[in-house]
């Protein structure tokens, strides 16, 4: 009697986790992602994935694929479900638009490339497929969308607070004085998966050059306030006002010294220096003032 | 090493099991001759780390992935481009070659023994096509070339393909220009046809001329050859759009001006559009307006090279629609073409026309479908139709009379293409395919015979490795 009820125990134990199973992978393979009138499904997302993204990101999308071992950046690892470029706070997935515009905007200093090539259903689809690899995308659910205000007017003070704040949050270290990826701690930087990671060069690049996020103010904007998941570069969110965060990305702006912008025809107008802010409770600048090495086109002597 | 990266979840037992089901069901089929000369580079596959059918929906067919990498020169629009940036020991050449058996049939052929000096023939056997050595890429970011030293089965090379392209011009994808011996902006391309036969690896409408038109011997013109020119194209960010216009020497791409000194042009253009999940629809259009010397200057009775004279024209002209319905697409194509009677008549223009010459005018439909049953299977069927709708010369002028449908062509094809395995070094597909072509009233025994129709046919089985 107790073995037979053992064994009913048992059975009835592996048929509900085989159904377990069967209903989790099922719901994986339901998965959806909804930009704008569109619903991507992830069974009509795999044939996309398998045929663009499998080389690099790996038949269980993992950043295993068998081109991963000689690119440099690193495939992203689906299965974490981290992702740099988020409209939402930091630690928390993206929107199905954030994951949308990545795909179509693709990564500068990557493999990755744009994929606007390929129709928007065709793009929602296989973000569906992506979402199937982290459990993650079952159990939490995006975090709230970072609200931008309007940029304010881009002029030299604000091009100088930024530079204050530059040194005051301690920028410079990653990214060196002149912005160009340089700073002390730059060559020890490694990624959640360990692997190095080169600080962003601003001073490389021309009229053209883009983050990795986006290519507008905006973009900037967006990475101090939600930080690159996965990477050393932290949320400001808690720790800088919005009108902070647009001095900085001013003053950003003309550590690319090589692009046309209104940063650096403010600068330009300003003599090409950036001057003195006198704030009562700046704390003092553990180096020296940032300043760009290259005076901006046109800058007079 | 991954051999079937398409397989990853447990299916790759399955798929090594039909190896051999596959493999018997085809050296059991059918038999193939291969004159392709098609564009597939691994060497894009391994400089970006992406398996062909990233580019391709079956190799050497490109998806619109595929064209905008190739309408942006090469280049992903990543900073990965440069060569720079990769290793100095990266080299990128390709070489594709099909080892193949093939049967040829021809119904009506004039042969010696014959009792009635005609029968079909039919010929048999294992056979190499012609090998590519595929050279591409950018010479640095925005400058891309391609060189393509192709040679037929017997190893006598020529330059297929050989052109550098300044891309992006003015920071723009609207503007590229390029130079060289390269392929007409043909989005339905012939050098990335999925058939290989003797009877199916070129499209007869792009080559058809009509009967009689031998034209000048130095310029058989086919608008799927590479032409030597200079183009001007651009193309929207996605290539939705695209437009081409190039100035073209009237040498159907042959070297060294072995005729004619004029210039030919060629205008394309093509829209694409998305219909939600069924895929990205493509209409375009294209048009080609030439010209052909009809004698030459001569030296001592020979021919002095590229001292044609006595040009006279001719045209084609086309619009097609690419329908995507998921996996399975059609490409549905309308030509329309004419030339001078002096062409079609073999007369030099300071000669008389034969009584009753007038250009003749043919029209032409084709209608190639796909069934993509996954990135390594492939199935392939196309139907071309060309009909004459006036013949250079009136059926009366000959003896016996020609028929009215003189020339008149129905061109069928079918076959299936497997890819073992997919990944980014090298690409592997076993090639099947049926072919048969009718021409009407083509075939006269001699020349008091009335004209017959000729039909051949082709079966071709072959493996078609690029690496």
């Amino acid at each position: 009697m107790g073995r037979a009820w053992n064994r009913h125990i048992l059975r009835r134990w592996i048929r509900t986790r085989l159904l377990l199973g069967v209903f989790s992978a099922l719901s994986a393979f339901a998965q959806e992602t909804h930009v704008g009138n569109l619903t991507g499904h992830a069974a009509a997302g795999k044939q996309f994935y398998r045929r663009f993204c499998i080389g690099c990101h790996g038949p269980f999308g993992d950043g295993n694929g068998e081109n991963a071992p000689w690119i440099d950046p690193k495939p992203r690892d689906f299965t974490s479900a981290t992702f740099k470029c988020r409209s939402t706070p930091t630690g928390m997935l993206p929107t199905d638009q954030d994951l949308y515009n990545s795909v179509a905007r693709g990564f500068t200093n990557s493999n990755m490339p744009h994929w606007d090539s390929l129709t928007r259903h065709s793009r929602v689809d296989l973000l569906a497929y992506i979402k199937t690899f982290s459990a993650r995308w079952q159990t939490d659910k995006a975090g709230d969308v970072l609200q931008i205000p309007a940029e304010p007017p881009i002029t030299i003070q604000s091009i100088a607070h930024g530079s204050e704040l530059f040194q005051k949050l301690e920028c410079w270290k990653c990214h060196g004085q002149q912005g160009r990826g340089d700073g002390p701690s730059a060559s020890t930087l490694t990624d959640s998966r360990d692997n190095p990671i080169r600080p962003y060069n601003f001073a490389a690049g021309s009229d053209d050059s883009r983050f990795k996020c986006g290519a507008e103010n905006q973009d900037i904007y967006k990475i101090f306030m939600t930080g690159l998941d996965g990477t050393p570069m932290p949320s400001f969110a808690d720790v800088i006002q919005p009108d902070d965060a647009w001095d900085l990305v001013h003053f950003l702006r003309t550590l690319q010294v090589n692009r046309k912008s209104k940063e650096n025809d403010a600068l330009r107008t300003a003599g090409g220096k950036i001057p003195k802010v006198e704030t009562k409770d700046a704390a003092p600048a553990t180096a020296p003032p940032a300043q760009p090495d290259t005076k901006p086109p046109g800058a007079e002597k | 090493m991954q051999i079937c990266v398409f397989e990853p979840r447990g299916d790759r037992g399955r798929s090594a099991g039909t190896v051999g089901l596959w493999a018997a069901l085809i050296l059991g089929a059918f038999a193939f001759s291969s004159n392709q000369q098609a564009h597939a580079i691994p060497a894009f596959a391994r400089k970006y780390g992406m398996p062909c059918s990233a580019c391709h929906e079956a190799w050497p067919k490109l998806n619109n992935f595929g064209q905008v990498f190739k309408d942006n020169g090469y280049q992903l629009g990543n900073d990965k481009d440069s060569p720079i940036y990769h290793e100095p020991s990266y080299w990128p050449v390709s070489f594709r070659i099909t080892p193949n058996w093939h049967r040829e049939n021809t119904n009506r052929v004039a042969v010696d023994q014959a009792a009635t000096g005609v029968q079909g023939v039919t010929t048999q056997g294992f056979d190499l096509s012609g090998l590519d050595i595929l050279t591409a890429g950018t010479l640095m970011k925005n400058i891309s070339f391609l060189l393509t030293p192709s040679a037929n089965s017997s190893a006598q090379f020529h330059f297929e393909s050989a052109w550098v392209r300044f891309d992006n011009l003015l920071k723009s994808p609207w503007l590229n220009v390029k130079m060289g011996k390269f392929e007409l902006d043909n989005v339905l391309s012939e050098k990335r046809i999925l058939s290989l036969s003797n009877n199916g690896g070129l499209y007869q409408i792009y080559h058809f001329r009509p009967f009689g038109d031998v034209g000048a011997a130095a310029n058989p013109f086919g608008i799927g050859d590479n032409q030597l020119g200079l183009e001007v194209m651009g193309h929207s960010r996605n290539s939705y759009t695209r437009y081409s216009v190039a100035v073209l020497s009237s040498t159907d791409g042959n070297v060294g001006l072995p005729a004619s000194n004029g210039y030919d042009v060629s205008l394309a253009g093509s829209q694409a559009f998305e219909a939600g999940s069924l895929g990205l629809q493509r209409v375009g259009a294209f048009a080609y307006f030439g010209q052909e010397p009809t004698y030459a200057l001569t030296s001592g009775g020979n021919p002095i090279p590229g001292a044609g004279q006595g040009n006279k024209s001719f045209m084609r002209a086309g619009m097609y629609g690419m329908w995507y319905l998921k996996r399975f697409d059609i490409t549905t194509m309308f030509t329309h073409a004419s030339e001078s009677a002096f062409l079609a008549t073999g007369t030099a223009s300071n000669a008389i026309l034969p009584a009753g010459a007038r250009d003749p005018v043919w029209n032409g439909v084709l209608l190639e479908s796909h069934f993509t049953v996954s990135p390594q299977f492939i199935l392939v069927n196309r139907y071309e139709l060309i009909r004459m709708s006036q013949q250079a010369l009136p059926g009366s002028a000959s003896t016996p009379p020609a028929p009215s449908n003189q020339g008149d062509l129905d061109a069928l094809t079918f076959g299936a293409r497997w890819y073992p395995f997919m990944h980014s070094r090298a690409g592997f597909a076993i090639h099947n395919e049926y072919s048969i072509v009718r021409s009407r009233g083509i075939f006269q025994a001699n020349s008091t015979a009335p004209f017959q129709d000729s039909t051949s046919n082709s079966v071709f089985v072959g493996f078609d490795f690029i690496f």
